[in-house]
């Protein structure tokens, strides 16, 4: 029943060429993208999940870049596009959405204006024209007093309020895919379900494919659909959104699971954590990556597992690690109250 | 002399602490047209070795608060006593040794060390401005302290932008700690971090308690990290606390519409509780 995929991205490596040395950012990375789908790619800082989206939209075109792989939009290819292509297609096939809605917006221009000068870049409207779209897509996107917020410069805008007038430009000309690059992490938690509620509206009323990047498997479990994790450049695990919480594989994932701070159960004495920090891509370790912050790290670990998929009832689950998956069935449950809950219809489904 | 210092006084008593900023408009003259009331009568206590939380949104005064408790701002009206002494409206020179006792973490660890001092400047500092250490002994001590916040003492020489992000909130910490204080204000001092290294510095800040006696203040927007920290939680909206007890009271039976509007829209990990709530609320 699955749709042909909208966005193919296939063994895609992007390598900086640095004084130190080649920075292998992205090492590797594959997965489709269909319609209406959410696929989330987590991962902490450095492990290559902006670099990702970037280079879908060719924002990391420069000349110390090395890119390789393909990255298809319905079989065009976006990696080869020319400069003015990629124009072509960015705001117009595929919206963004950043991190910062303080940085995002040129503060000596109107708002409105600038969603307007996005849109007549592509389609041939009047500014008048123009501004009564943005009117409607304020409105749409629950930015009270449209009429008159149009006409405001970006600092008269709070930062939820600048979230949304983000979606807004994005979605202006309707694209198919959302890549959406930690889109609440500067934002109150009462805003941050606000614009997930969006998110998540729009992905069901206009069909709308998203890329979700994010740190937090909590906005995760919110919205996606699928699930990527990412560390050091590489996917070290990718499932379902219920497989990924309630049969976690990957040690790094319970990890990121454990630390989290959770509401729905009694406090722990201690929150689990992932010891020390991301590697330096410089210089990595041999094997596994995540080796020297493993607690379950053993003689098979210097060699690098490949991404297989490794449970037998699960074709399209995929990780790297070398563990049986009873040894780490036991192991999570010993690290902290991860994968605790594994719904029998999880499985079946 | 009204040095009156209680020793059954809780360590930081705040009562109807009030911050307004005015609104000023006027081409020559200008005339104070209204006030914004950041923090608009606010009371609590922190007891010695205790956590409080203090949790709300951007702009509910949260961070006023603290300022005006350390008197980096002056309260428009309202008392702080610290050990029972009055401190709101004494003097800088009067306040200087008080420093000492109280210290705080900044939310941003980009912005809130200096980018063209080494690490061993950063942490040093306050030893030195406090006439406490000198020479190879403040060296000995910084060292100390920056393997006690999980740095190495060969990071003595380096540059803050050498680090990451959780790196330097730990640099943060280690001068925070460096005199010896009771009192840490923590201002946001993991939301501008990874989930993962926001669980390192909470246990870290943890640990810290248990081994100084450390009391904290701790400020945040996000409950769920405050819940696991505190002891207590004051919930603040608008310049107001509208609910306060202890930390699982708060969290498990929220008396006020604000505090359960705040832990409804706390994210969970996990997608079939999540699927729940959506089905059954009105987003």
């Amino acid at each position: 029943m699955s749709p042909a995929p909208l966005l193919s991205v296939s063994d895609l490596r992007v390598g900086f060429a640095t004084e130190e040395g080649v920075v292998q950012a992205v090492d590797g990375i594959s997965f489709d993208l269909r319609p209406g789908e959410v696929v989330a790619i987590v991962g902490e800082s450095g492990s290559g999940k902006s670099v990702t989206a970037q280079t879908i939209i060719g924002l990391t075109r420069a000349n110390n870049a090395r890119i390789e792989g393909s990255v298809k939009l319905e079989g065009e290819d976006l990696l080869s596009a020319s400069d003015s292509d990629l124009r072509r297609l960015r705001g117009d096939r595929i919206g963004m959405i950043f991190q910062d809605p303080m940085t995002s917006f040129n503060p000596v221009y109107r708002i409105g204006d600038q969603i307007v000068e996005a849109i007549r870049a592509h389609r041939e409207t009047s500014k008048s024209e123009g501004k009564r779209r943005v009117v409607e897509l304020f409105e749409a996107v629950g930015i009270p007093n449209a009429e008159r917020r149009v006409d405001d410069y970006p600092h008269e805008f709070s930062g939820g309020m600048r979230q949304r007038a983000m979606i807004a430009m994005a979605l202006a000309l309707e694209p198919e895919v959302l890549i959406a690059d930690e889109p609440t992490t500067a934002l109150d938690v009462t805003i941050q379900a606000q614009i997930l509620g969006l998110l998540e509206q729009l992905n069901r009323e206009r069909n709308l494919a998203t890329i979700l990047i994010t740190h937090d498997l909590g906005v995760v479990a919110e919205v996606a659909d699928r699930v990527l994790v990412m560390y050091a450049g590489k996917v070290v695990e990718e499932g379902t959104l219920d497989e990924i919480f309630y049969d976690p594989q990957h040690p790094y994932t319970w990890g990121l699971l454990g630390s989290l701070t959770r509401i729905d159960r009694p406090r722990p004495h201690r929150l689990p954590q992932i010891a020390g920090s991301p590697p330096s891509l410089l210089d990595l370790p041999d094997g596994c990556p995540f080796r020297p912050r493993c607690p379950h790290e053993f003689s098979k670990c210097p060699q690098y597992p490949g991404l297989e998929a490794r449970l037998p009832e699960a074709a399209d689950h995929r990780d790297r690690c070398w563990l049986t998956p009873e040894e780490k069935k036991a192991k999570r449950l010993v690290e902290g109250q991860i994968g605790l809950e594994p719904p029998p219809e999880v499985r079946q489904a | 002399m009204r040095d009156s210092t209680n020793p059954g006084a809780p360590l930081l008593e705040v009562t109807d602490l009030v911050k307004h900023f005015p609104i000023k408009r006027g081409i020559l003259i200008d005339r104070e047209v209204d006030q914004v009331r950041a923090v608009d009568g606010v009371s609590f206590r922190v007891e010695q070795g205790e956590t409080l939380g203090l949790v709300g949104e951007s702009g509910s005064g949260k961070s006023t608060a603290c300022r005006a408790v350390l008197q980096l701002i002056k309260p428009t009206s309202g008392s702080v006593r610290f050990e029972g002494r009055e401190i709101s409206g004494i003097g800088r020179r009067e306040m200087r040794p008080l420093r000492r006792e109280m210290q705080m973490i900044f939310q941003d660890p980009y912005a809130s060390l200096n980018p063209r001092k080494r690490i061993g400047q950063i942490v040093g500092d306050p030893l030195k401005r406090q006439g406490i250490a000198s020479g190879s002994e403040l060296r000995r001590q910084v060292q100390e302290l920056l393997e006690r916040v999980g740095l190495s003492s060969e990071h003595y020489n380096r540059f803050p932008h050498e680090f990451s992000g959780g790196q330097r909130q730990r640099i943060g910490i280690a001068r925070a700690l460096s005199l010896k204080p009771k009192l840490v204000i923590c201002d946001e001092p993991v939301s501008a971090l990874d989930v993962s290294i926001q669980a390192q510095i909470v246990n870290l800040l943890d640990d810290l308690q248990d081994e100084f006696g450390l009391a904290y203040l701790f400020v945040a927007h996000d409950i769920g990290v405050v819940r696991h920290i505190s002891d207590r939680i004051a919930v603040m909206n608008e310049g107001k606390i509208v609910e306060q007890g202890s930390a699982d009271q708060v969290c498990e039976n929220p008396q006020d519409e604000y505090t359960k509007k705040l832990l409804a829209a706390v994210p969970i990990p996990d997608p079939r509780e999540s699927r729940e709530r959506h089905s059954g609320s009105v987003q």
